[in-house]
């Protein structure tokens, strides 16, 4: 732990006072101001405060019975201190006066930084309140009760039990996330927000002898407190059970080099993780991605336009601000296959001189904020997805894809859920056990086909700055050639 | 919350504070976990602090059985009294919706003596320490081979935590540690090449004590030994696993020894699995927190039931599940100390003691995966896996099956060569019957204690 000063609080702070709870409660202003203060005058170039209130209600069902409801609330709070191209940064759950004093003084502490008994150099005080949570304070009283939730998990469920055969394993999850957030900063930056994310996920898990196949899926929102109520759980069970179904006697996938048709939807995680990382500032400060120098130039196949965005109704990773206080936008990443700018965020923007695209993320006050995907996804082009499964004389559709992951060199792998031989250009046995595994580099200028049926799907995306909610998507796409690990 | 500090968690002071309010909403019965930690971290780049980050931490889980005796919980890093009432009207009403099938109850260990010792409290150093050791031991990295030009993953951190268990029947478990870790990850890229990369972790009870020559040597070694790259064959392999990643693999599938996966049937496990073979006749697997290798090591699991040293494979044999109060309860046995704290408790293992069954021949003897020809019978060449990637998505716990990305090395004719990109595939209950033997003294890493590994007939999918 850094030794604190024994500085008197700055004017403004009472060691002893207790913050309000509600970030519009217009004593934050009077109370955050002084902070940010003490921290230029302290010498730092920028001071920014993330406040964070939370909560959170997750509920599982397993076959045909609540087993488990797990609330949770909770307060935070994270500072970030510049200077220069470096920064520090620290979480507390302490937001006393008292409590967010010491971490100012942690945060300057570890840039060399000591606070002073006084001054304001350099801070000109809060603009007025930028309130994106505005309209949305009846969210959290609007999303379902908890008997809500769980019965409409019952009833996802109980459509399993009755769409699905062999089936050792029912369960349905629902997680509602709840967050306000104000962030402040010494540029003047005072921006507040709501956010409400719910998610829900029906997965089965089918034996018969020794044949298992287990799968899922996973649908998800944001805003919008009665999204969970507009889900229809006969529609995804009959389309969970019969993927079941087919992948339960399946064979395994014979190792190899195929050419791949990827479905829409959540297929598009190949992006997010090939490529999508790769564009982001946080991999260019650390000289782990391959494309640094490459703005401007071909990487991809002239058929690949992509964009991130975090405007999109009701996807998950839409955002009416980042959580560095900036409004979000549409960032076309590549364009017919020429790369056009990174993602990035205020650290990203520092060090590596791409401008901010309104990226900065993280999961909660106890991250700092790093340049994140939001809603990622391949361009729809002309083709149709039956012209590209046509294209292919032996190869491999993948309907559904697993999680995935991209390594410090840009190797990328993903596990694929639902798989079927193309053969003749025609759609083939289900096999299962295939991961496709490759580089960036080599990848991108394969996808040669791009269909005209371009959906998002909503996932989790873990990385520098926690688990943050995201969407991933493309069309029907066709990759000329990709390994295939199997059996 | 180190050496240097006082206690943060006071436990008679929460329970002070939890019976009246418990009173105030009818619950008789109620347990509750806290946690606290203080932690401190550097990254660095090339010379120059990257990020450095502190953090103070504060949790609370709260657990009521309400007057039908169904179960509920809240959590919270608000441990005010406003905090604590909250969350305790939230545990109460989640308690409407317990499931009556599965109720746990108090363990009846949770007042045993524990039978572990509190392992060694460390004296916290400053940021500004810990960033210059983190400068010095990227400098250091840097200068073992002209090829590594960054050490684009690197941390350097120390925390002092606290956990602290009680409940209204009079239990109370407060424990104390602190942890210091390092870790170095590399890149390397030669003209022409593609970029490589490897690391190393080290874990100690405090900075002072960690091993940064070791960790800064093993991520160089492992770094340069992966420049000289080609493509693999696709085909099956005599492989030989790493102690860390046969550790993973095991971890990845522990839900055989899990008694929640069993009775939830998504293990591969049944309740009559106890007694049978599942592996060949000289491997044993221990799940043992209290190894004096496992830093930071848990005396009490979140229930309050004490660790201790469990045998899960003995000579082959499915011997024992881990438990949580309700599973064991539910199979006749004890709990084993292996339970987190909910509505439906969580079992999860420790840290597995991995090797040959004392007793038994320990399969073939003499395993050398570095001799001239692999295996000393001159068989065909080994597949030396060093790490597993992406254990995550490539992993079918369930199904028993995994294909996943590995780093490794190909050696044939007294040569070993890094394989450029490549998975293992297979079925975990098939491999645990291809063992052919172990190769040389046990390893303890952050999640155990393994020797290598040697397995017959896996299938490695290569780019040749």
């Amino acid at each position: 732990m850094v030794a604190s000063t024994s500085s008197p609080p700055p004017q403004g702070l009472q060691a002893t006072h207790r913050w309000p709870g509600d970030f519009q409660d217009p004593a934050w202003r009077s109370h955050l101001e002084p902070l940010l203060a003490a921290g230029r005058a302290a010498g730092a170039d920028l001071v920014e405060v993330f406040l964070e209130r939370s909560d959170h209600l997750g509920a599982l069902a397993e076959q045909d019975v609540i087993t488990n409801v797990s609330p949770s609330f909770g307060m935070g709070a994270g500072l970030r201190v510049f200077r220069g191209r470096h920064d520090g940064f620290v979480s507390t759950n302490d937001l006393s006066a008292s409590g967010l004093l010491s971490a100012l003084e942690q945060a300057l502490g570890m840039l060399g930084l000591q606070r002073l008994s006084h001054g304001r150099d350099g801070f000109q005080g809060l603009p007025p309140l930028r309130d994106h949570g505005a309209g949305k304070d009846d969210w959290l009283l609007d999303s379902p009760s908890l008997k809500d939730a769980t019965d409409r998990l019952l009833e996802g469920t109980a459509a399993l039990a009755r769409h699905g055969s062999h089936l050792q394993s029912r369960r349905g999850s629902y997680a509602r996330d709840w967050q306000e957030v104000l962030v402040c900063a010494s540029d003047g930056t005072f921006a507040r927000d709501i956010r409400l994310h719910q998610s829900l996920g029906l997965s089965v898990l089918a034996a018969d002898g020794d044949h298992r196949a287990s799968l899922g899926r996973r649908y998800g929102s944001q805003g919008h407190p009665d999204d969970l109520r507009e889900w229809t759980p006969d529609a995804t069970a009959v389309d969970l059970c019969g993927s079941a179904a087919t992948m339960l006697y399946a064979d395994y996938v014979e190792a190899g080099q195929y050419p791949v048709v990827l479905a829409n939807r959540f297929g598009g995680v190949i992006f997010h993780e090939a490529c999508g990382h790769l564009l982001e500032t946080t991999q260019v400060e650390r000289g782990t991605t391959p494309f640094a120098e490459r703005v401007g130039q071909p990487i991809a196949h002239e058929a690949v336009t992509a964009i991130d965005e975090g405007l999109r109704d009701r996807a998950f990773g839409s955002l009416s601000m980042d959580d560095e206080g900036m409004e979000p936008q549409r960032t076309v990443l590549i364009e017919n296959g020429i790369l056009r700018r990174f993602l990035s965020d205020r650290a990203g923007e520092t060090r590596t001189n791409h401008p901010r695209t309104g990226s900065g993320r993280r999961q909660s006050y106890a991250f700092a904020a790093a340049s994140r995907m939001r809603n990622t996804y391949i361009a729809p082009g002309p083709h149709s997805p039956e012209e590209l499964i046509a294209s292919v004389d032996r190869g491999l559709y993948c309907k559904a894809m697993g999680g995935g992951s991209v390594g410090p060199t840009g190797q990328f792998n993903f596990a694929v859920e639902e798989a079927y031989l193309i053969e003749q250009g025609q759609i083939g046995r289900p096999v299962k056990g295939a991961t496709l595994i490759g580089e960036a580099r080599e990848v991108l200028p394969r996808i040669s086909m791009c269909a005209n049926d371009m959906e998002l799907a909503a996932g989790f995306c873990g990385s520098v700055s926690g688990s943050i909610f995201v969407t991933v998507g493309q069309p029907h796409i066709r990759v000329d050639s990709i390994t295939v690990g199997g059996r | 919350m180190t050496a240097d500090t006082p206690a943060i968690l006071d436990g008679e002071r929460l329970r002070a504070q939890l019976e009246p309010l418990a009173r105030r909403v009818g619950v008789r019965q109620w347990d509750l976990g806290a946690s606290c930690s203080t932690d401190l971290s550097v990254q660095v780049d090339r010379g120059e602090p990257k990020q450095m980050k502190g953090a103070e931490r504060r949790a609370i889980t709260v657990r009521v059985w309400n007057e039908e005796g169904l179960v509920g919980i809240t959590s919270t890093s608000d441990l005010s009294e406003e905090g604590l009432a909250r969350a305790l009207e939230g545990a109460n009403q989640a308690s409407a919706f317990g499931n009556p099938e599965d109720i746990p109850a108090f363990s009846p260990l949770a007042k045993h003596p524990l039978q572990g010792e509190e392992q060694p409290l460390c004296d916290s150093t400053s940021i500004l320490d810990l960033l210059g050791r983190l400068k010095d031991a990227e400098r250091d990295l840097l200068s073992r081979h002209a090829a590594i030009t960054t050490v684009p993953y690197n941390g350097l951190a120390q925390r002092g935590s606290e956990r602290l268990y009680l409940n209204s029947d009079g239990a109370l478990r407060h424990q104390r540690s602190t942890t210091a870790s390092l870790y170095l990850y590399a890149r390397a890229e030669e003209a022409g090449r593609k970029p490589r990369s490897s690391g190393a972790v080290r874990l100690a009870h405090g900075v002072a004590g960690l091993d940064v020559e070791g960790c800064v040597a093993e991520a160089a070694e492992r770094t340069i030994s992966h420049l000289a790259y080609a493509p693999i064959t696709t085909g099956r392999y005599i492989c030989v696993f790493s102690p860390e990643a046969f550790l993973d693999l095991i971890g990845a599938f522990s839900s055989l020894f899990n008694a929640r996966a069993v009775l939830d049937g998504v293990s591969l496990s049944r309740r009559e699995s106890l007694g049978e073979a599942i592996a060949v006749p000289f491997l044993t697997i221990t799940d043992n927190a209290l190894n004096p290798a496992n830093i930071g090591a848990a005396l009490f699991d979140g229930e309050g039931t004490p660790t201790a040293p469990l045998t899960l494979v003995d000579g082959g044999v499915l011997r024992h599940f881990l438990h949580s109060e309700a599973t064991a309860r539910a199979f006749g046995v004890a709990p084993t100390g292996h339970a987190g704290l909910g509505a439906k408790v969580s079992v999860s293992p420790d840290w597995f003691e991995i090797g040959p069954t004392p007793g038994q021949p320990a399969g073939e003897e003499g395993l050398d995966r570095l001799a001239s020809g692999g295996r000393q019978s001159g068989d065909g060449p080994l597949v030396v896996i060093d790490s597993l990637s992406a254990l995550h998505a490539g992993v079918k716990a369930s199904q028993g099956s995994f294909s996943l990305p590995f780093d490794g090395w190909l050696v044939a004719g007294g040569e070993s060569r890094s394989i450029e990109a490549a998975t293992v595939a297979g079925d975990i209950r098939t491999l645990l019957n291809q063992l052919v033997g172990f190769e040389g003294p046990a390893k303890a890493t952050p999640s155990g204690l393994c020797p290598w590994v040697w397995v017959e007939g896996l299938t490695i999918t290569g780019d040749a």
